[in-house]
């Protein structure tokens, strides 16, 4: 059982304040929707939380389990159960999955499925419809944006972190790819305890990953949260009701 | 059995010795180079002392030599040779210093294939330059008959400290649809010197690649030139060099196009870290006959280290309008955004530099004409990233 604080975040890109204060709690085996408008702070909130580099976090706790993740690097985060679905996967030239999970999976003290790393890629690219002939390629090198998210999420279903943040896993997909994601990432809460916080625009994704909490951020901060019901007034009202609130 | 081409059908009057003496007459008359000038901008050549080198013959052994090639190993000691080889020199000249000193003191190697004749397996040449304050000059010359096919890997090695200066000169000769794959290896020493010429010229629908892999040497220089004289020739020349602590690597590349429809590809990656320094030029010249032909130059650095520095100058010379050029170049650190990624996922930072610097280079490793070398090559290349370590 893991459970992640965001606790009073604040957060700044430069000389722009961009979060004014989040908090935020998720635990293992639950999904949270975290909407919001463009330039709420959805994308720099997952990359603060990850520890990207360009964020300055100016007050606030990120802990994971109770230990404190600010200060902490990347890697380290992501060994201790942290994980990053991205918006706009990377392209690595050169550089192969597997030798990427390798390294990973090195990381985090799991060596016995490295053996069995070939055979854990081809079951999870199955699941998830994704082609095989894609394994052998560089890391999103030449993928479309659906073969780019099933490609992360094959990432995610392999290295089996506690809690994942999925930012904007709908944009760029199609319906076949976003519902082979989204199943997969609601499984994933099912069979590995995963705890997923969605972060995303519309209210589409969450048909197939049913969140159990939604959570409205706005101008850099939660002013809002509830059940599964808080998106379709989002989806009937649009953001305008929580703009002034 | 003499090798029959259009040069060694005209008779000539040259002799071997003749060949040597009058290339050190010119040799003499030259001035030394400096930085001064153009060719040499950037380089190290006001450090080399010549007079505290003695000409010393080269070390060689051939491996791989298989039926259809037919391999000639000339010493500069021989006093006379074949008349056939004679004749491959016909009227040589070098183009500077360092390449009449070589036609003056060379230790020769030809490997001759004859036409419709296929190599399968690759000649290896090594090159051992292990005595201190020795400067030998081996030149490779490959002489590939009408649609004959041959591969040939030039290495030259020697222990790290000795002070060793290596003046090589490569004479690939691709005639009429003959396929011709060179790579040559730098693997010398931290104090020797390699100041290196490579020299293609291509018939008509020939296939020439010329690939180099340096990782080692204190300077290391190598101008690589590929002219096509026959149209619907194509030429391929990539490299991949890697230099740290106070390395420099040099490379000053020209791809001439001197006939219709011909076609030529560079790729150059390099990447520096610690002190080191890395320096190419490139010149892309098409002549005003040489109408529908293409040609791309691609030059890729990464800068590893703040103290690392690296030079990139493309330059396009074309005289006819009826042509397809691109030419492209960046010096620049490992992209952030490519190592948080590889961080997310759980990756520790020096094992993720080394992974993206290994995934560079990759594309210059998969187009080397020895397949079976790219492994150890990648594992050289990782052993000498300061960063992350080898495994």
């Amino acid at each position: 059982m893991s459970t992640l604080q965001i606790i009073d975040l604040h957060a700044s890109v430069g000389d722009k304040q961009i979060l004014h204060g989040v908090n935020l709690t998720i635990s293992s085996g639950e999904v949270h929707a975290v909407m919001g408008p463009n330039g709420a702070g959805k994308s720099t909130l997952s990359a603060v939380v990850m520890g990207k580099p360009g964020y300055n976090v100016t007050a606030g706790s990120i802990l994971l389990d109770g230990r404190e993740m600010l200060g902490v690097p990347t890697w380290q985060r992501a060994a201790a159960g942290l994980h990053l679905v991205m918006q706009y996967p990377t392209e690595v030239p050169g550089v192969l999955l597997n030798d990427v999970l390798s390294e990973a999976l090195k990381g985090r003290g799991r060596d016995g499925d490295i053996g069995r790393l070939d055979t854990l890629l081809r079951t999870e690219a199955a699941r998830i419809h994704f082609d095989e002939k894609f394994l052998d390629r560089p890391l999103n090198v030449d993928l479309s944006g659906g073969e780019k998210k099933r490609n992360e999420t094959l990432q995610m279903s392999v290295l089996k972190p506690a809690i994942a943040i999925l930012d904007e896993l709908d944009s760029g997909l199609d319906v076949d790819a976003l519902r082979d994601c989204a199943r997969r990432v609601m499984d994933a809460t099912r069979e590995d305890g995963l705890g997923a916080l969605v972060i995303t625009h519309y209210s589409r994704l969450l048909e197939e990953l049913k969140p159990s909490r939604v959570h409205i951020l706005v101008k850099g901060r939660i002013v809002e949260t509830g059940g599964p019901e808080l998106a379709d007034v989002l989806e009937r009202d649009g953001y305008e009701a929580f703009k002034n609130a | 059995m003499p090798v029959l081409t259009p040069d060694t059908a005209r008779s000539t009057s040259n002799t071997w010795p003749q060949v040597r003496e009058a290339a050190l007459e010119r040799a003499t008359a030259l001035p030394f180079p400096t930085a001064d000038e153009e060719i040499w901008r950037y380089s190290r050549i006001a450090e080399l002392d010549l007079a505290s080198f003695h000409p010393a013959a080269t070390v060689s052994t051939i491996t791989g030599v298989s039926e259809g090639a037919r391999v000639t190993h000339v010493p500069a000691s021989a006093a006379s040779v074949d008349a056939s080889l004679t004749n491959l020199f016909d009227g040589a000249r070098g183009n500077d210093l360092f390449s009449e000193l070589n036609l003056a003191h060379m230790d020769v190697i030809v490997v001759s294939v004859a036409r419709n004749t296929v190599v399968s397996q690759p000649i290896v040449i090594t090159h051992t330059a292990d005595v201190d304050g020795a400067m030998c000059f081996p030149r490779l010359v490959i002489d590939a008959a009408e649609n004959s096919e041959v591969t040939v890997v030039e290495r030259f090695v020697s222990a790290d400290g000795v002070r060793s200066l290596v003046v090589p000169v490569l004479d690939a000769r691709t005639a009429q649809a003959a396929r011709v794959r060179y790579l040559g290896i730098n693997e010398l020493g931290t104090e020797s010197w390699l100041i290196g010429q490579h020299q293609s010229v291509g018939q008509r629908d020939s296939d020439t690649l010329l690939a180099t892999v340096a990782l080692g040497g204190d300077y290391a220089r190598v101008s690589t030139s590929a002219r096509l004289e026959g149209q619907g020739g194509n030429t391929r020349q990539v490299a991949l060099y890697f230099a740290g602590g106070t390395q420099m690597h040099d490379f000053r590349t020209l791809q001439e196009h001197a006939a219709p429809r011909t076609t030529s590809d560079l790729l150059f990656k390099g990447a520096v870290q610690d002190t080191a320094k890395s320096v190419y030029t490139g010149l892309i010249k098409i002549h005003k006959n040489a109408k529908g032909s293409a040609a791309f130059q691609t030059n890729r650095n990464l800068t590893l280290s703040h103290g690392a520095w690296a030079e990139s100058v493309p330059n396009l010379d074309i005289e006819t309008n009826d042509v397809k050029c691109s030419h492209a170049s960046t010096v620049g650190p490992i992209d952030e955004d490519q190592l948080f990624y590889l961080e997310s996922r759980g990756v520790n930072p020096d094992v993720a530099q080394r992974l993206v610097v290994l995934g560079f280079f990759d594309e210059v490793l998969a187009q080397l004409p020895v397949g079976d070398l790219a492994a150890p090559l990648r594992r050289q290349v990782a052993a000498k990233l300061s960063i992350g370590g080898a495994s």
